[in-house]
């Protein structure tokens, strides 16, 4: 299980990664959630995987590392807030510009943004 | 009083300007004065052990290991320093009360002042050199804001610019020279360092070391070839110029010479440059000072004279120079800070400092004349004023080194003698004119009382020597030394080479007075270096040249700089792993059933799909949840119960706010690339995939190598954090401090999208918004009665079930994060059921304030810990017994976990309430009934 485990933390890598090197923001804005999920499950696996050994006392025999799980739950919930980030000001950049292309062709020329 | 206290008091009185300006002005200077008197009378208290030959050292252990200090010492040397600093300094604090216009804020000016004082006294009592640097820097950056005082002006502005840049670039020179210095001696401190003379100057490195230091201390002092910058400082306001060029900023360069000279003094090299740099700047100030008009430029062109005097003293390298470098010190102060503030007073009568538009003052302005003429024959060197003294003794030390220097230092001595009697004759004596800007008159008591009283010292050390400084200078003198030399100051040597060389500058300075009206036309048609151009044209090439690297590099193609950046990662993953063989560990695996096989189908499925569609992007969207919950399960599946919650809730959120967001982008993305480029980005990401598969691999199979910290968490949970649930507990208690920056973080970045939002509004794309045509069929149906009245019933359920998994969460699966999230989409089921509008009027709480009052929560958990006297974030519990109810465990950190749930609501509404205004903005209709169809609606009349 752990070579699947693996292979499925370097698939959502390279998805992420690909989808991150688009030219288009929410191509870039995929990506990066591809990448979020596949760090959370890669640092979540550091813990090595048990199976129904969850880290509450008393709730079973062994117990499984509860420190990279308590990580990872508020890696998750600020990956959202990046998600969200990101999202809004991909938004702004395509109303500002009425292109949501990510790279400017040459500078100085890019619309002047904000108020 | 001890020394920190002394070198803290000017810090810790610039605190009070600004607080007391609001009771008036003679307040405010009243207390700064008195910041200023208590650190002078600390440092008196010192006086008669420092005149007994003691050196006090005082302070305490900082970095130790760094060499790093906080030690000061207290000898002859820096107790001269410190009087000037602070007894002149306490002169200019009430000049400056009587200079400044109503206009200037006061409180700014005084507060500057202080900063620069103390730093200043910190330089002249630092022990430990590292602590010197820190101090030196800090005169350098409160001298800026001192020169720049007038921000109005752009002289002041650009002088304040120029010697920041001058000053700040030597002293990162000297922070090299001194670790130097600091490598070789084997301690930081100075009273470690200054007995180890022999060692440092035999070292390899002392040349490097020496002109480091030197390179400091030139700018500083304003020493040839970096004496351009103190004419500009002069936009300063007139106490600035007298406090910093008499007996401050600048002296700061003699001073560190005049300290390290035990141990760098003595060299060829330290001769040539020192005493050649001396010598030069001397000559040059001097002849550029007879031609400027400007009353203060001729002061500042003086003063970079006499400063090249100073340094061609400590140059020279023998004992009785060196103290008459500590004597002129002296009187250089003295004479020049009246000087300077003659000046202010001839401007701040006359309103101009133009020398062409003055003359014929002394009966008008008699006070005035009196003070400066004194001040400026002490400077020309005349007998009986303490300039002549020191001057004398300067050219019997230059008289026994050749003949040379013997006469380039006359020349000097002779332009000096001219410039000093241009400032009386040119402006007091002459003929009255009709033409001043203004009526002269002298000022009140207030502005001349200052330089009075330096002008009673100039005349009664000009008369007794020995019997007022004899001894002090001795003391000083041995401490720069570190001799014991004996001085004899008097006013009568008999006919010595020096008197006749006085005499020849004496005759020649007047001659070259009498010749300076007929001389100044070729002077000014003579072609030579404008130094402010040079300056700025370096400073122009130099941020042309930082503009153009940054161009090459930022050109805007941010997917190249992603490229770059993944490359880079993947390449050191590369290189940290081609030093070893990948292998496999020998930990047992776990099996693989046939549900684990079906959703890792799934998860590479979707996966691969994504990348395929990714351009079709609400299908991108779908597909992108279903990794979400893959990987929630994956959660389920290996012991994470409250990763698995947190994941599938934020799954929920993030979709629904990417949906929102896609409303507004273009539903479809262009093919752009060529296949050469996607070929490319997928060879970089399948390597790199690759690559973390791998390491993960590599990780699964092998056990911990250490013993996991973990244990002491699952040990302690129940006991110390009254938790089962040992994930929230670290959440909630032994991380506890982590978590409060987590939500801060967040909630700041929902603070930053309302903003990024408010912008958009406001800004060009408002416009854009405001003719918004929808892209996609709208539905006719937006809020339809089933969802309506299923929310409303979900509703209350939803929060009950929210409240649930937060009190639950430190014993079972749930906490903080989880409820707030569950609350919140509960809450954005009633946005999307009957608008934004509807729910918008009905909900009473400012997400703002439910951000604050979360990161409050957590904020005031913590402080109350450490009022009980424990660590912060400390918690505490108890057990609460109702019949009929499971236990309910209280502890303190589930205070903090609804700070932590409250500011996860508040973040996640403030995001999408935020992105519902635009939108508002896009023409969305607005809806104030809960349904497209109102059921209670009156039928009308006739149907």
């Amino acid at each position: 299980m752990e070579l699947l485990v693996a292979i499925a933390i370097g698939a959502m890598t390279a998805a992420g990664i690909y989808l991150m090197l688009r030219l288009r923001t929410f191509a870039v804005v995929l990506g990066l959630s591809m990448l979020s999920y596949a760090v959370n499950v890669f640092i979540f696996a550091s813990g090595r995987l048990l199976s129904g050994a969850p880290p509450i006392l008393g709730a079973a025999e062994v117990m499984t590392d509860p420190l990279p799980q308590a990580l990872v739950l508020t890696a998750i919930v600020i990956s959202f807030g990046m998600t969200a980030l990101v999202v809004i000001l991909a938004l702004g950049a395509y109303l500002n510009a009425g292109t949501d292309a990510i790279d400017i062709e040459k500078p100085g020329e890019q619309p002047e943004t904000g108020r | 009083m001890s020394l920190a206290l002394i070198a803290a008091l000017p810090f810790l009185g610039a605190l009070f300007p600004g607080l007391m300006i609001r009771a008036g002005r003679n307040a405010c200077a009243g207390v700064t004065l008195t910041a200023t008197g208590l650190a002078l009378l600390g440092l008196l208290m010192h006086a008669p052990a420092v005149m007994r030959g003691e050196v006090i050292t005082d302070g305490y252990q900082w970095l130790p290991d760094l060499g790093l200090n906080v030690t000061f010492m207290l000898d002859g040397l820096g107790f001269l320093f410190a009087l000037m600093i602070l007894g002149i300094g306490a002169l200019i604090i009430l000049y400056a009360r009587f200079y400044l216009a109503k206009s200037d804020p006061m409180g700014v000016f005084y507060t500057y002042l202080l900063l620069f004082q103390g730093a200043m006294v910190g330089i002249v009592l630092s022990d430990n050199v590292l602590l010197l640097l820190i101090f030196w820097e800090l005169t350098s950056l409160s001298s800026f804001l001192l020169i720049g005082y007038w921000k109005h002006l752009p002289e002041g502005r650009q002088g304040a610019r120029m010697a920041l840049a001058v000053t700040g670039l030597g002293g990162l020179a000297m922070i090299g020279g001194m670790l130097i210095l600091g490598n070789i001696a084997g301690s930081y401190d100075l009273s470690v360092i200054l007995t180890q003379g022999e060692a440092i100057r035999a070292h390899d490195l002392y040349v490097p070391a020496l002109v480091l230091i030197l390179l400091g201390a030139f700018t500083k002092s304003a020493q040839f070839p970096f004496h351009f910058w103190l004419p500009h400082a002069m936009a300063a306001p007139t106490p600035v110029s007298a406090y910093l060029h008499s007996a401050t900023m600048v002296k700061a360069g003699l001073f560190l010479m005049a300290r390290l000279w035990p141990v760098l003094s003595g060299t060829p090299e330290w001769f040539w440059l020192v005493a050649g740099a001396g010598l030069i700047t001397m000559v040059l100030g001097a002849v550029i000072a007879l031609f400027k008009d400007d009353l203060k430029a001729l002061l500042a062109f003086s003063t970079v004279s006499h400063l090249g005097l100073i340094t061609l003293l400590l140059g020279l390298g023998t004992e009785y120079a060196a103290t008459a470098a500590v004597f002129h010190i002296i009187n250089h102060a003295t004479f020049k800070a009246a000087l300077f503030m003659t000046a202010g007073i001839v401007d701040h009568g006359v309103h101009t400092r133009n020398i062409r538009l003055l003359g014929g003052l002394r009966r008008l302005m008699p006070v005035t004349f009196a003070i400066g003429t004194i001040a400026a024959l002490s400077m020309a060197g005349i007998p009986l004023l303490n300039g002549f003294l020191s001057k004398e003794m300067m050219l019997e030390a230059v008289w026994g080194t050749g003949p040379w220097f013997a006469a380039l230092a006359t020349l000097g001595a002779l332009f000096s003698v001219a410039y000093s009697l241009r400032f009386v004759a040119h402006v007091f004596l002459g003929p009255e004119r009709h033409d001043y800007p203004h009526h002269p008159h002298d000022p009140g008591l207030g502005l001349w009382v200052a330089p009075g009283i330096l002008v009673v010292l100039v005349v009664a050390i000009g008369l007794f020597p020995q019997a007022l400084v004899g001894h002090f200078v001795e003391v000083v003198a041995g401490a720069v030394t570190r001799g014991h030399p004996h001085v004899h100051l008097a006013i009568w040597h008999g006919v010595t080479p020096a008197l006749m060389l006085s005499v020849v500058a004496v005759a020649g300075g007047l001659l070259l007075l009498a010749a300076q009206r007929r001389l100044a036309p070729v002077w000014d048609a003579a072609p030579r270096p404008e130094a402010k151009a040079i300056f700025d044209a370096l400073i122009e090439a130099a941020a042309r040249a930082a503009r153009g690297l940054t161009d090459t590099l930022h050109d805007g193609a941010v997917s190249r700089y992603l490229a770059i950046f993944t490359l880079a990662l993947a390449g050191a993953g590369f290189w940290a792993w081609s030093g070893g063989a990948f292998s496999t560990g020998a930990r047992a695996m776990l099996p693989v059933g046939p549900m684990e096989l079906t959703f890792f189908t799934l998860l590479m499925v979707a996966t691969s799909a994504l990348v395929l569609v990714h351009r079709r992007r609400f299908l991108s969207l779908l597909i992108i949840s279903i990794c979400g919950l893959v990987v929630s399960l994956t959660f389920v599946q290996y012991s994470a119960p409250d990763l698995a919650l947190t994941q599938l809730t934020v799954e929920v959120v993030t979709v629904i706010l990417l949906l929102l967001a896609l409303n507004y982008l273009p539903k479809e993305t262009p093919i752009e690339s060529s296949p050469a480029r996607r070929g490319r980005d997928g060879a970089i990401a399948l390597a790199t995939g690759a690559g973390i598969g791998a390491l993960a691999y590599a990780i699964l199979t092998r056990d911990l190598s250490l013993p996991t910290i973990a244990d002491y968490h699952v040990q302690n949970s129940y006991t110390g954090g009254g938790g089962a649930n040992v994930v929230n507990v670290i959440l909630v208690d032994f991380r506890g401090f982590d978590t409060m920056g987590e939500i801060t973080v967040l909630g700041i970045a929902a603070l930053v999208i309302f903003a990024v939002i408010e912008v958009i509004l406001n800004g060009p794309a408002s416009r854009r918004l405001a003719n918004w045509q929808p892209d996609m069929g709208q539905s006719f149906d937006r809020h339809p009665l089933m969802m309506v009245v299923a929310t409303r019933i979900a509703l209350p359920l939803a929060l009950l079930v929210g409240v649930f998994i937060y009190l639950r969460g430190h014993n079972v699966p749930g906490g903080g994060f989880i409820a707030g999230l569950v609350v919140s989409i509960a809450l954005l089921m009633q946005y999307m059921a009957s608008g934004f509008a509807w729910s918008e009027a009905r909900q009473r709480f400012d997400y703002h304030a439910v951000i604050a009052s979360g990161v409050l929560f957590a904020v005031l958990t913590g402080t109350a810990s450490l009022v009980l006297g424990w660590n912060f974030l400390t918690s505490t519990g108890t057990y609460l017994h109702i019949t009929g109810l499971e236990d309910i465990h209280l502890v303190s950190a589930a205070v903090f976990d609804l700070g932590v749930m409250l500011t996860v609501i508040g973040a996640v509404m403030l995001a999408l309430a935020s992105l519902s205004r635009i939108g508002q903005r896009a023409g969305e209709g607005i809806n104030l009934t809960p349904m497209d169809v109102d059921p209670q609606a009156e039928l009308p009349e006739g149907r």
